[in-house]
């Protein structure tokens, strides 16, 4: 997260990096929406509502996250939403089992990076194309998801894990401090560690990246395996705060993970992306729905203006890019 | 009517941290090649870009046929009869040649293609140009030397009078550069006008009419080829007398380093087989497709192996991946910088530090501070001309480029360099630099290994040459017995 702290130090010979102007025009625009939404309807800027767009937020800035990796190396993930419901399930499952919560939770988390791993498998070993090996495990998981339920979700989970999902702490959803917490640590990750250079080495130039020694097959399956831990962690996060497992939980997220990190400055041609961006570019997209829902416009009109902003923010991008 | 076919006039342009053009003044003459040369990043793609409308000026006037113009984008350019043919060829792969020449203004009979037309039409610009190829081939299929030929057919086919070619030999043999100049002749003769720009100085003798000399963004002397020379154009050039071109030193070869045994890979490497000694550079010369740069992908695995043995100090080592070579202390230079050499979008320092990123890291983390101090003493060991350690590498001319290729292999104590064309793009004077660095290395005891199509890079520095033809070795010779024409002749012995 600190990347725009350190990058003026390094003269580039620009006055601003283009991810500098990038996590200031994304926060630009948010801040747009809350002046626009507030001035239609005052109750919007409250504690309990910006408290409430920060808690719907939290799932889709977790797996939003991990889409970033996979985008900067050029891929993509479908299995997002399907990852969301079946680990979900399966802890449920254990819970229901009578094992304890934190084991639930650890094996559903690890159900998650069990998929990441078969993707990145498919991937570097039996050379699928993201696109493809990802709706494999999409489809699959998710089959997987309504065949262990029967299509009914699981309910009655014990409290100590739905608090999870439905508690506050001085204040503040549960969800939320997790959100954050994740968001540093993968944030800290891509920035600042090995690991995160590699990523934008492989999404720049694969072939250099081999050729420099750097380890792409270990590197592309541990960005999946991210991927599905948090896909997962938002699929704890969702089935807590509903209080049962729905087999089709997360449907259609992977794609609001899409737009979250290319509204944050994401290419999906690979090798730019940074998590603060993906952080604002979900903030926007989940203020505009609140926004709008506050405002009484139907979840039909939501879905055209939200697919309007996606490509819009895309196209400013590519202009500016061009420049 | 002009005298001239563009006249440039005290043109400016400045990019954030470099002022790249400084007043310089240019003009072509219809019928005429008018060399441009200087050292890398001293501002002549820049030029050539303005002119062909890829960068608006910030300064001067440019005349074409003495009436001012400007060009807001490419396309204004070739409409006013400007085709540039850049370093790196802009075709597409998948079509054919014909295809390629009318790409976007294809003849059309009503609304459906004419492809007859465009076949014939292109036939007879290959025809005017004397080169024997069929317009239907695509255009992946043929040799970068032919693919330019096609993107000079292009050029012409615009009905283009100034022709613009930035570095257009630097990927060529001996003999294409020849084919390359019969047809630069053709459009001499023709009247069309060329602008030529190359780091071979000495292939100007074949071609200029006059030469235009830029150094940091400033125009320092335009003159007629016949009135000067190499060593002149050079002293322009880096404003200094420099005193060798190949800087060789005496060696005492000691035990052999690194070999090679009857290796074998994919259709173009065949039972290949050399070695190594401490205190020598083994040259590899041998012509475009004779599998040298097969070769060393194979040894640095890069590629798979089919057949062979490496060994390192005498120990068989096993190289299945890149990382495993590095990791023994073998390295590679490779050879097409854009494709295999570089993360374009990345900056400089990331560049340096990327194969040696155990270097600059504390368990995992990485230390920008150490990363920066390791970038600038690359930048000032190769005098790498850039604003500064955070500029993107796709900012950087292509002569700069390439040394930030070289770079990233000399940080970390090496065992073998494997260099493939390290001086591509490079001016005369750094040059001269890369060369004292692989004695260097070689002093130091580390195995050299240096593929060249240059001929005279190749006998002014390897101590040692292995000539390579369709894949095999075909001579394994000391310095002292090789000169240009045996090697030409094992170059072509299965030919
Ligand atoms: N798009 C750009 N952005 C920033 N700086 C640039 C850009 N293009 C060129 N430069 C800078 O302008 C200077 C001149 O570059 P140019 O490419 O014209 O050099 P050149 O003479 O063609 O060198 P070479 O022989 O290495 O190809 C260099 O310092 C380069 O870094
Ligand atoms: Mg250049």
């Amino acid at each position: 997260m600190n990347q725009t702290a350190v990058e003026p130090k390094i003269r580039t010979g620009k006055k601003l990096s283009r991810q500098a102007t990038q996590l200031i025009s994304t926060a630009i625009a948010l801040l747009a929406l809350v002046v626009v939404f507030t001035l239609s309807n005052p109750n919007f800027i409250s504690m309990m509502n910006i408290l409430n767009i920060l808690k719907q937020a939290s799932p889709i800035i977790i797996i939003a996250i991990g889409q970033t990796f996979v985008l900067i190396t050029a891929g993509i993930d479908l299995s997002i939403g399907s990852v969301i419901a079946c680990s979900g399930i399966v802890a449920a499952i254990c819970m229901r089992a009578g094992w304890p919560v934190l084991i639930a939770i650890l094996i559903g988390l690890l159900f998650g990076v069990a998929v990441g791993a078969i993707n990145g498998l498919l991937i570097v070993y039996g050379k699928l194309p993201p696109f493809i090996a990802t709706m494999g495990t999409m489809t699959t998981v998710r089959g997987l998801a309504l065949f262990l339920t029967q299509g009914i979700p699981i309910g009655n989970l014990p409290k100590g894990f739905t608090q999870i999902g439905t508690q506050r702490t001085w204040n503040i959803p549960n969800q939320v401090f997790i959100m954050v917490i994740l968001a540093l640590i993968f944030g800290f990750i891509l920035a600042k560690t090995k690991t995160g250079r590699y990523t934008y080495a492989m999404g720049s130039n694969y072939e250099a990246t081999r050729l420099s020694g750097v380890n792409v097959n270990r590197t592309l399956i541990t960005v999946y395996m991210f991927s599905g831990f948090l896909a997962a962690w938002a699929g704890m996060i969702m089935t807590a705060n509903v209080i049962s497992a729905a087999p089709t939980a997360g449907d259609g997220y992977e794609m609001d993970a899409v737009a979250s990190s290319v509204i944050g400055g994401a290419s999906t041609l690979g090798g730019e992306g940074l998590i603060p961006g993906t952080v604002l570019g979900a903030l926007v997209i989940a203020t505009l729905r609140n926004g709008l829902n506050l405002s009484g416009a139907s979840p039909f009109i939501q879905k055209i203006i939200i697919g309007i902003v996606i490509i819009t923010a895309v196209f400013i991008d590519r202009f500016r890019r061009n420049d | 009517m002009s005298e001239y076919l563009a006249q440039l006039l005290d043109i400016s342009k400045s990019f954030p941290g470099v002022k790249a053009l400084d007043h310089v003044n240019f003009d072509l003459r219809p019928g005429e090649v008018h060399a441009l040369v200087g050292e890398n990043g001293s501002g002549k793609s820049t030029l050539v870009k303005i002119l062909s409308g890829v960068y608006t000026k910030d300064e001067g006037t440019i005349l074409i046929n003495g009436e001012e113009t400007v060009f807001p984008n490419p396309r204004a350019a070739q409409d006013k009869g400007i085709c540039i043919i850049h370093q790196e060829l802009n075709l597409c792969r998948h079509l054919s040649i014909a295809e390629n020449m009318y790409l976007g203004r294809e003849p059309k009979k009503i609304l459906f293609l004419d492809q007859k037309k465009q076949i014939e039409d292109a036939q007879a610009i290959l025809d005017r140009l004397n080169v024997d190829l069929d317009p239907t081939t695509r255009v992946g299929d043929l040799t970068v030397s032919k693919q330019q030929m096609v993107e000079i057919g292009k050029a012409i086919s615009t009905n283009a009078r100034i022709i613009i070619m930035d570095e257009p030999t630097s990927a060529l043999t001996v003999k294409e550069i020849d084919e390359l100049f019969t047809i630069i002749n053709v459009l001499k003769r023709e009247g069309h006008g060329i602008i030529y720009i190359s780091h071979r100085l000495e292939e100007l003798a074949a071609i200029a009419d006059r030469v235009t000399i830029i150094r940091d963004g400033q125009h320092i002397a335009t003159l007629n080829y016949e009135d000067t020379d190499q060593e002149a154009i050079i002293r322009y050039m880096v404003g200094r007398e420099l005193k060798e071109k190949f800087p060789r030193v005496p060696t005492n070869p000691g035990k052999t380093i690194f070999e090679v045994k009857n290796l074998s890979a994919g259709r173009a490497v065949k039972d290949v087989s050399f070695s190594v000694r401490e205190g020598e550079i083994l040259g590899i010369a041998g012509l475009m497709g004779a599998g040298r740069t097969e070769t060393i992908r194979a040894i640095f695995g890069a590629d798979p192996k089919d057949g062979g043995q490496v060994f390192l100090h005498g120990k068989e080592i096993s190289i299945h991946r890149p990382l495993e070579a590095i990791e023994t202390g073998v390295f590679c230079v490779p050879e097409d910088r854009k494709k295999d050499g570089l993360c374009i979008s990345m900056p400089v320092y990331q560049n340096v530090t990327l194969p040696n990123m155990e270097m600059v890291t504390d368990r995992g983390v990485v230390n920008t501070a150490k990363e920066v101090a390791m970038a600038s003493a690359t930048i000032n060991e190769l005098s790498i001309r850039t604003p500064g350690v955070g500029q993107t590498v796709k900012n950087l001319s292509g002569g700069n480029q390439q040394k930030v290729v070289v770079g990233k292999w000399l940080v970390k104590p090496a065992k073998v360099i494997l260099f493939d064309e390290p001086t591509r793009g490079i001016d005369v004077g750094a040059k001269v630099d890369i060369y004292n660095l692989m004695n260097e290395l070689k002093k130091q005891g580390i195995g050299v290994v240096f593929v060249s199509s240059e001929l005279p890079e190749i006998l002014g520095m390897a101590d040692r040459i292995v000539v390579m033809c369709e894949g095999r070795v075909t001579a394994d010779l000391d310095a002292s017995e090789a000169n240009q024409e045996v090697i030409m002749q094992y170059a072509t012995q299965y030919m």
